[in-house]
């Protein structure tokens, strides 16, 4: 009964005041930066480390990670609401949550990211308790093609987050895909794209694209008609899930908590894949996939409950073996140094109440996190009601301050007003911004390890074959795609056969 | 209530958030109003620009000397994060400053490799800025994969001549000090290697720990940790001195390439233009907190150390950074790297 012992200790840690108590400033801060679009928990982190270094380790440690996680909570809340999604894991939750919210459902949207998070949280505290060693080991084998392979099936099964024809599916991740290659190439430094501008050297940034795209579109695409604005927003009907959602949240809760935490295990960007994934297999596996895109509460279940368990298993990593999956946690490595503490493999030898006391804590957190959010649900939508001339402009200059403070670089601001208009522009035409999205955030990563794995074997491309990870991946890939085109192929030949009689 | 005072409440809540913010996202914007004249200096708060993202090494040695820094000049300091292409967006943008001393630039050795890294840069390093003084030398270490064979340096040496066509070095990106460290091991080790670029030094260390790639040349604030760990082997570091955290590491002379000497100096930097006395207010202050008991203490945990007084001023800044530039144009030409 090692565990039990070992979770006693966490917890007489954890349950102290002064951790309790800091536990709780930082999920609060983490939701305020996770509301707010743009601020991300790395700046706020980055700003607090200083005044960390005075309190214990351990404390510390706590109210750091409760900013990372209590920032993945807040950020699905302005996506449903207002649609603009502040990381690339609420963008999911914005397809069906905001259109939860369009139909009056704002708060069954809300109540059931809270809930959904909160399950996954537990459930992924207790996996980082019982095996988070053997993970991390496992996570190590993961190398360029590994993650080739696993990108290369995240793209193939998240087709399914398009709604309209496929080829313009295609056509919109093609566009993601170039737009991820602006910037300088990381193997030989040349500039892609950059039109001798160096603001644009480090690439377009993610919360620019995900708040012009989905943010700004949308408030054009309500001003353009303000009579239907008035309908929504006259119609907020219950507060919380009815037991018919309640039945239907389950499963996606379930399966998004058990595929959030595998993959945020993987720290070479396994938990950007997680909400698309859960998204998509929700769809998938739906008896009423045609619902998904227009307010299905299984698309914010799914991967709500999905980023929240990769946020908390994605410290595996950084607390087994010092590695850090995310700059939140490249943070927090400075944070272990500061206060004398290597991280690595020794922490959970050396320093048992501090990894079992944050371990403990990210359970309490949770906790917190619930009564804190459940309660403001009442609130939030409350948000809706406020004319639209007052909120629009407000969502904008919150944006617009959001995303300078990201890099204090103005060419994120100038991106927002330029995807605003292409997105709007997209959406006139019949195209879906999610599948841009998604080729924007998996392109990159796709191509940067493609790469990585040639250079290494030398251009020998057989080792997405000969490596058994790889090729299992590979493997499934197929099978999705073969998958995804039967019922096309076998529908064609009936259409065929139907014109022959 | 009733809901018009329900949607004034509301409103109301919003109203402060966006103020709050306001304030944070514009307290970065110290130098925008003159003051009075250089005699008064500070007389209003600092802006210390950043080059590099929010936590990194560059990050967290800036917030550490900000902190007694202005104390010892009575005014607030405020810390910039201005990202982007290999830290000459930040510089350019210092360059461009108000040359007043409210606009301090810290960069590292990057401000002597970019005029061979980049074309049409903007700006020129000696004539654009004031040098105010150095600030830390940051050692670097020769590590790889724990399995891989070579037991000392000198094994390493010998290894990768052998193997030249199967050995990977990693490193964290151009330009980045890893980078620069690899070059110098190749020009040293008298081999060209097959290079493995990552974005950054988390990605890079954690597939050297994973056994993907075989060795690199990282900071002691990134390496440290993952050495005494056992996660991967050390064969140097490469600096004249052994460093504290590590005593039992030889240094790259002892070890038989003293060829191989690079340490990341960091150092900072006013617009060209900025008053005399204002620079050497900035430096006077810059040795203060230098020799700051705390700064000490906390450098030394990320397993380096302060630069001495004397190499805390205009001069020796200036000396660093000629000898940095002519040397760095040199090893990028010889490696062929091209300017982007």
């Amino acid at each position: 009964m090692e565990l039990l012992d070992n979770l006693a200790l966490g917890f007489s840690v954890a349950f102290l005041v002064q951790n309790v108590l800091y536990c709780f400033v930082g999920v609060l801060l983490g939701t305020a930066v996770g509301v707010l679009p743009g601020i991300g928990p790395t700046a706020t982190v980055a700003l607090l480390l200083p005044i960390t270094f005075s309190f214990e380790p351990v404390t510390a440690l706590i109210m750091l990670a409760g900013i990372y996680y209590g920032a993945q909570y807040g950020g699905s809340t302005t996506a449903i609401l207002i649609n603009v999604p502040g990381e690339s894991s609420s963008a999911v939750t914005a397809l069906d949550g905001h259109e939860m919210a369009r139909q009056g459902r704002a708060g069954a949207a809300l109540a059931t990211a809270a809930v959904g998070s909160f399950i996954a949280g537990t459930v992924a505290t207790v996996a980082l308790a019982v095996a988070a060693p053997p993970l991390a080991r496992v996570a190590l084998k993961f190398g360029p093609a590994e993650y080739f392979s696993l990108v290369l099936f995240g793209l193939i099964v998240s087709i399914a987050l398009a709604r309209g024809t496929a080829l313009k599916a295609l056509a919109m991740i093609a566009l993601g895909v170039l737009l991820g290659t602006v910037g300088q190439d990381i193997y030989t430094g040349t500039p892609r794209f950059v039109f001798g501008q160096r603001e644009l050297y480090g690439g377009i940034d993610f919360v620019s694209v995900a708040v012009g795209m989905f943010g700004v579109a949308e408030i054009l695409r309500n001003l353009e008609n303000e009579q239907t604005r008035a309908a929504v927003i006259s119609k907020v009907r219950n507060l919380w899930p009815t037991r018919e959602d309640r039945r239907r949240i389950v499963g996606p809760i379930l399966r998004g908590t058990g595929l959030g935490a595998a993959l945020g295990v993987l720290p070479g960007g396994g938990h950007v894949l997680a909400s698309f994934t859960s998204y998509a297999l929700e769809k998938r596996i739906s008896k009423r996939p045609q619902e998904f895109g227009r307010g299905a509460i299984e698309g914010v279940a799914g991967p709500e409950s999905a980023n929240n368990a990769a946020a908390q298993t994605s410290f595996i990593p950084l607390l087994t073996l010092g590695l850090p999956a995310h700059p939140v946690m490249a943070l927090m490595v400075g944070a272990f140094i500061v206060h004398g503490i290597t991280p690595g493999p020794n922490v959970l030898t050396d320093e048992p109440a501090l990894f079992w006391g944050l371990i403990a804590s990210m359970w309490i957190g949770n906790v917190l996190l619930l009564l804190l959010n459940l309660p403001l649900v009442g609130f939030w939508v409350r948000m809706l009601r406020i004319p639209y001339q007052v909120l629009f402009p407000m969502i904008i200059l919150f944006a617009a301050i959001g995303t300078y403070s990201l890099g204090f670089n103005a060419y994120d601001v100038y991106a927002i007003a330029f995807f605003g208009i292409l997105g709007y522009t997209l959406i006139k035409c019949g195209c879906e911004p999610a599948p841009l999205l998604l080729g924007f955030v998996l392109g990159p990563l796709l191509e940067e390890n493609l790469r990585r794995a040639l250079i290494i074997s030398r251009g020998d491309a057989s080792v997405f074959l000969t490596r058994p990870i790889s090729a299992v991946l590979l493997a499934l890939a197929v099978a999705a795609l073969v998958l995804a085109v039967l019922p096309t192929i076998h529908k064609r030949r009936e259409v065929v056969f139907a014109e022959d009689e | 209530m009733g809901t018009t005072s329900r949607y004034r409440a509301v409103a109301r809540v919003i109203a402060v958030i966006g103020l709050v913010s306001l304030v944070t996202a514009c307290s970065g914007d110290g130098g925008a109003t003159g003051g009075g004249g250089a005699e008064a200096y500070p007389d209003q708060n600092i802006t210390f620009v950043v080059p590099f993202s929010a936590g990194g090494p560059t990050d967290t040695v800036t917030r550490m000397i900000a902190e007694p820094m202005a104390a010892e000049l009575g005014a607030k300091i405020v810390v910039q994060n201005v990202e982007g292409a290999g830290g000459t967006v930040g510089a350019g943008e210092v360059a461009q400053a108000e040359p007043d001393g409210y606009t301090v630039l810290m960069h590292h050795i990057g401000m002597s490799t970019a005029p061979a890294l980049y074309q049409n840069l903007g700006y020129q390093p000696l004539e654009d800025f004031e040098m105010v003084g150095l600030v830390t030398e940051v050692p670097m270490t020769v590590v790889a994969r724990k399995d891989f064979a070579p037991a000392t340096l000198a094994d390493l040496v010998a290894h990768v001549k052998a193997n030249a066509d199967k050995v990977t070095l990693a490193n964290a990106g151009i330009g980045a000090a890893s980078h620069l460290c690899g070059l110098l091991f190749q020009t040293a080790a008298g081999v060209k290697l097959q290079e493995v670029p990552y974005q950054g030094t988390g990605p890079a260390l954690t597939d050297l720990v994973g056994g993907q790639v075989d060795f690199m040349c990282d900071q002691t604030t990134n390496t440290s940790g993952q050495i005494s760990a056992g996660e991967v082997k050390a064969y140097a570091v490469t600096t004249p001195e052994r460093v504290k955290s590590l005593p039992d590491l030889p240094t790259t002379a002892e070890a038989g390439l003293p060829q191989l000497q690079v340490s990341v100096w960091h150092g900072l930097y006013v617009p060209a233009g900025t008053p005399q006395q204002v620079v050497q207010r900035l430096s006077e202050a810059l040795q203060v907190a230098l020799a700051d008991q705390g700064v000490i203490e906390q450098m030394a945990k990320l397993g380096t150390a302060p630069v001495p007084a004397e190499a805390a001023t205009p001069q020796a800044h200036r000396a660093k950074l000629e000898e940095q530039l002519g040397t760095w144009a040199k090893v990028i030409a010889d490696s062929g790297v091209e300017a982007s």
